[in-house]
């Protein structure tokens, strides 16, 4: 047989191999306890600051808070702009796994729009995955509960309450003052956003935008102690650490030369023109009126405007949106000859008192091609100051011709055609001042000597914004004082409530070779509102002096045939344009105003008693803001000044 | 002198009355001590690491009655009984392993319930003993070292129960009951050189392993690795676990202050993580300090292994405090990362009564298998 041992038993070993065992296994078990030792004195002694660090940065989160933004007063102290609590729609990234889900079925529920998600799509791509986005400023009350019932499925979307703009006036001024509108992805791009955090809404346009820097402040913080969560939570036991706050630093409020009640005159005078208004103090530029019409308001911005209602602004054809003030150059009619009257002096072309013969047209020597004059036999005699009177052309066409392109530039240049006033709000334009350098530049063309004559008139390549206007009828109200043209007067610093006023800004002063000219060219204006003036019928029976000019500019070139003056047959949009410059009261100006009324007609009889409301208005406190009659219709007379 | 002499003895007789009681309930003092510090020491953790929670807190004394009540009870049976039970219990819990994969109850996403009306258990408890009480008995006649048939049958014992657990998925228990089987085989003498060629066989079994492997269980292997792989996801755990014992320092951010643990960062802090939340509370010594009072516990265990008079009460109990070492390595090595996250509770000190209970039967098993030795000699 095989040997087979027969193992016996063996207690005694067995108990000596066990105790083997057990010691081996209490030397391992002391080892891989030494082991977890070492890890745990690594992570506690060795790293402990690393790891003190990343604790520290788990449960405090930094809260933005948002800054005040300044208020906007008007000159008699009247609030314009202010801020008002607001139910706002917040979207935190780092607490969304799938923003465009999470967009899309908003939209699904009516609180966004379809067209509105690309956009917050790449806002929220381009944002801080902490900071709160808002997606709506504010919410109605409606919207708020259609909200409520859907929060739970929308983790990391809240309702926040947040102050947001308001402007009293809604439409009222809007083209001066602009608006906020929430801060899009262009904007991120320029903007310190730490100054930003938590801001929901910038400046988008006019003051608003133009003063940002002034009406924004600096944002603050709050740290809080968050849970994993990311909800604030307070403060767990006191071995927590200091929590900093650091609080935000409002934005200054302005004070506006701007008056409310004459701005309200000026726009209810404009009615459903589409034209403008600028009033400007000669003695130091202050913008008093700034008015465009038609115009918008400005709250529908501020909440955070539908696509609907932006489509319907931007394509409405009498563009709402456009501030004629500032942008819309226009020919500026006979308004300009009061100024090619002040050229001719300047370089002594004309002796004032001389007459001249006007019988109905003007011709350039060796040409046949006849300018007419508006009144189609003529004015007769006339010397500058019934020249400017009657508004008479054939004085001018050749007042023109006879100083020749190059002196008319230089004096209408000093008195600020073609170039920026440098008004204190952004998105002015420069107009037109045409120059033989210019055409050639733009055109590869000579000047020729038949658009010298027109532009005697104001017409032809002359272009000019109502602001500029208004700026020259100032310099001549100030025989000469030019002061740029501005809205904000003051501004008060938010902690401290210190009024800081702005002074007038002084720029060259135009000089004439001799000062009496300035008398003579204010003479020719105040006759324009006296009897035999173009605008005695909108002027008369005033308390006060009116110096004036009255305008009108055609639309497109007429030919010989075609009755220039026969506005009601023509299309509305074919219209002349009426222009109105004046200064009262003449012998010591208050304040300078220029009228601009697209297809409006005739300056004397249309844009003149515009400003003669503003006049009455300002200087005597008369505030009847029932709208002008409109004038135009079939009873406007066959022959109207220019 | 003689007033002195009488209050010695009253001394003598007072020790000597409580032990004759520890002794007439079958329970070992020392052990019994060095079990309630720990398990003080656990409770007093645990309020905080509920988050101050007292109807959690006194969910868990509750259990601990319950656990103490099973440690008292099986203290009293019999050795001999406890030896023929083993079988019966291993083959019971085999059962109810079946039973579990074909009716069992999903929880968590494993399959590791079994409901008996209003009860709810997991049979793998039960085969923490079964499993190592199946592995003594079939050891206790036979000659040690054990033969090399004996190794494959007892290899088989072990791990057919294990599988069926980590089948479950259950990872972490199926290690434990692994382990407590492995420990008896290991005490009985298993030759060095075959548990080297085991360990050998077993890194081999790696990418057979990874191959079987449920996509959460290959998820907190790559998680280990490398944590901040998925620092939002998978790798949470261990990062947040490592940030609240390191923020700790040496003296901790007192106790209920720490800021991980109470504004839940820490995940499963009153559970799996509570040893996170004894580094970030009480620091480097407080975690030391419970390092600590576990090594008194199992040397308390692994002596009276050492004083067992037969083979299987020795087995038996060496392998509970070889196990119980298994669960203090496993957890606090996954909470401080130097193993992968597995879910091991921390023994004694985390929440949940199923595992206290477990160990307080084992402890009772233990004391009666120590204290119904026959004492020669005294």
């Amino acid at each position: 047989m095989a040997r087979r041992s027969v193992r016996i038993k063996d207690h005694w070993g067995e108990q000596r191999l066990f105790v083997g065992r057990v010691i081996f296994a209490l030397v391992a078990l002391v080892s891989l306890t030494a082991l977890v030792g070492a890890r745990l004195f690594w992570l506690q002694v060795v790293r402990h600051g690393y790891y003190a660090d990343l604790s520290q940065g788990n449960r405090v989160r930094t809260d933005p808070l948002p800054p005040d933004r300044g208020v906007i007063f008007d000159r008699q102290g009247v609030v314009i702009a202010e801020n008002r609590p607001a139910y706002q729609l917040e979207l935190t990234p780092e607490q969304v796994s799938n923003a465009p889900d999470t967009l899309a079925r908003l939209a699904a529920i009516g609180l966004l729009e379809k067209e509105q998600l690309p956009g917050l799509e790449r806002l929220i791509k381009g944002s801080r995955p902490f900071q709160a986005i808002p997606l709506r400023l504010s919410l109605s009350d409606d919207e708020i509960g259609r909200f409520a019932v859907h929060q739970h499925e929308f983790a990391g979307v809240e309702i926040a309450t947040r102050l947001a703009r308001w402007y009293p006036f809604g439409a009222s001024a809007v083209h001066a003052l602009g608006y906020v509108g929430a801060i899009s992805e262009e904007d991120l791009k320029h903007i310190d956003r730490d100054a930003y955090a938590g801001s929901a809404q910038i400046g988008k346009i006019g003051l608003e935008a133009t003063y940002e820097q002034v009406l924004h402040g600096t944002a603050g913080y709050r740290q809080v102690v968050v849970n994993a969560q990311g909800k604030r939570v307070e403060r767990v036991g006191s071995g927590f650490i200091h929590l900093e706050t650091k609080p935000a630093h409002a934005g200054n409020d302005l004070y506006l030369a701007l008056d409310m009640k004459v701005q309200k005159i000026a726009e209810a005078a404009l009615g459903s023109h589409r034209g403008a208004v600028i009033a400007i103090d000669p003695s130091n530029g202050d913008v008093v009126t700034l008015a465009s019409t038609p115009t918008y308001d400005a709250n529908l911005f501020t909440r955070g405007i539908s696509t609907i209602d932006y489509a319907r602004l931007r394509d409405d054809p009498d563009k709402p949106l456009l501030n004629r003030a500032l942008r819309g150059a226009y020919p500026p009619g006979s308004t300009v000859k009061p100024m090619m009257a002040l050229a001719g002096l300047e370089f002594a072309a004309i002796d004032p008192k001389a007459t001249r013969l006007c019988h109905g047209t003007f011709s350039l020597p060796g040409s046949s091609h006849q300018y007419r004059d508006w009144r189609k036999n003529g004015h007769g005699l006339v010397d500058m100051r019934r020249a400017i009177a009657t508004s008479c052309d054939v004085y001018f066409y050749a007042l023109a011709s006879l100083l020749g392109i190059d002196r008319v530039h230089e004096t209408m240049t000093k008195l600020g055609f073609g170039q920026l006033t440098g008004i204190d709000v952004g998105g002015e334009r420069p107009g037109l001042m045409p120059s033989p350098e210019w055409k050639q530049r733009t055109y590869k063309q000579v000047w020729f000597p038949g658009e010298t004559v027109i532009i005697g008139i104001g017409q032809g390549y002359l272009l000019a914004t109502p602001l500029q206007l208004a700026h020259a009828v100032a310099v001549i109200a100030s025989h000469g004082h030019s002061f740029k043209p501005r809205l904000v007067v003051a501004e008060r610093d938010a902690t401290t409530g210190a009024v800081t006023k702005h002074a007038p800004e002084q720029q060259a002063e135009v000089v004439l070779n001799d000062p009496s000219y300035w008398d003579e060219i204010i003479g020719g204006m105040v006759a324009v509102s006296e009897p035999g003036g173009t605008a005695y019928g909108a002027l008369h029976g005033t308390s006060y002096k009116i110096a004036a000019k009255t305008g009108t500019a055609q639309v497109f070139s007429l030919g010989a045939g075609d009755n220039a003056n026969n506005d009601s047959k023509r299309a509305e949009r074919l219209r002349n344009h009426a222009v109105f410059i004046a200064f009262a009261p003449a012998d010591d100006p208050k304040l300078a105003i220029a009228v601009f009324i697209e297809n409006g007609g005739h300056g004397g009889s249309v844009a003149a008693p515009i400003a003669k409301r503003i006049f009455d208005a300002y200087l005597l406190g008369k505030y009847d803001d029932a709208p002008v009659q409109d004038p135009t219709g079939p009873e406007a007379a066959a022959e109207e000044p220019r | 002198m003689l007033f002195e002499e009488d209050q010695s003895s009253t001394a003598r007789r007072t020790l000597s009355a409580s032990s004759r009681i520890l002794r007439r309930l079958h329970l070992d003092g020392p052990l019994l001590a060095s079990l309630a510090v720990v398990i003080s020491y656990g409770l007093f953790v645990l309020y905080s690491a509920t988050g101050q929670n007292l109807a959690q807190w006194l969910n868990q004394v509750e259990r601990l009655g319950l656990a103490v009540g099973a440690l008292l009870l099986l203290a009293q049976i019999p050795p001999p009984w406890l030896k023929r039970l083993s079988p019966a219990m291993y083959v019971l819990g085999i059962l109810l392993l079946l039973a579990v994969t074909v009716a069992g109850t999903v929880g968590k996403g494993a399959q590791r319930w079994l409901t008996l009306g209003a009860f709810r258990f997991q049979p793998s408890e039960i085969m923490k003993l079964g499993v190592p009480m199946m592995c003594a008995w079939y050891l206790r006649e036979r000659p040690l070292p054990p033969s090399t048939r004996d190794l494959i049958l007892l290899g088989l014992i072990v791990l057919i129960p294990a599988a069926l657990i980590a089948k479950q998925p259950d990872l972490g228990t199926a290690i434990l009951v692994a382990a407590a089987g492995f420990s008896v085989i290991f005490l009985s003498g298993l030759s060095i050189w075959v548990m080297v060629a085991g360990l050998v066989a077993l890194g081999c079994a790696v990418p057979v392993a990874w191959h079987f492997m449920h996509d959460y269980q290959r998820q907190r292997i790559i998680t280990f690795l490398d944590p901040s792989r998925d620092a939002l996801g998978a790798g949470y755990h261990t990062i947040q676990s490592q940030i609240a014992i390191g923020s700790g320092g040496v003296f901790g951010k007192g106790w209920t202050h720490g800021s991980q643990a109470q504004l839940e960062f820490l995940p499963e802090r009153s559970t799996d993580f509570i040893f996170a939340v004894i580094g970030e509370e009480l620091g480097f010594l407080g975690q030391m300090l419970l390092l600590a009072m576990y090594l008194v516990v199992i040397g308390r265990i692994l002596y009276m292994a050492s004083e067992a008079q037969d083979t299987y009460a020795r087995l038996i109990c060496g392998s509970l405090g070889l196990t119980f070492f298994v669960y203090v390595f496993v957890n606090t090595g996954m909470v401080s990362g130097i193993l992968p996250v597995v879910g091991v509770p921390l023994p004694l000190v985390s929440y949940g009564g199923t595992s206290m209970v477990t160990l307080l039967s084992g402890f009772g098993i233990l004391m009666s298998l120590y204290r119904h030795r026959k004492l020669v000699g005294s």
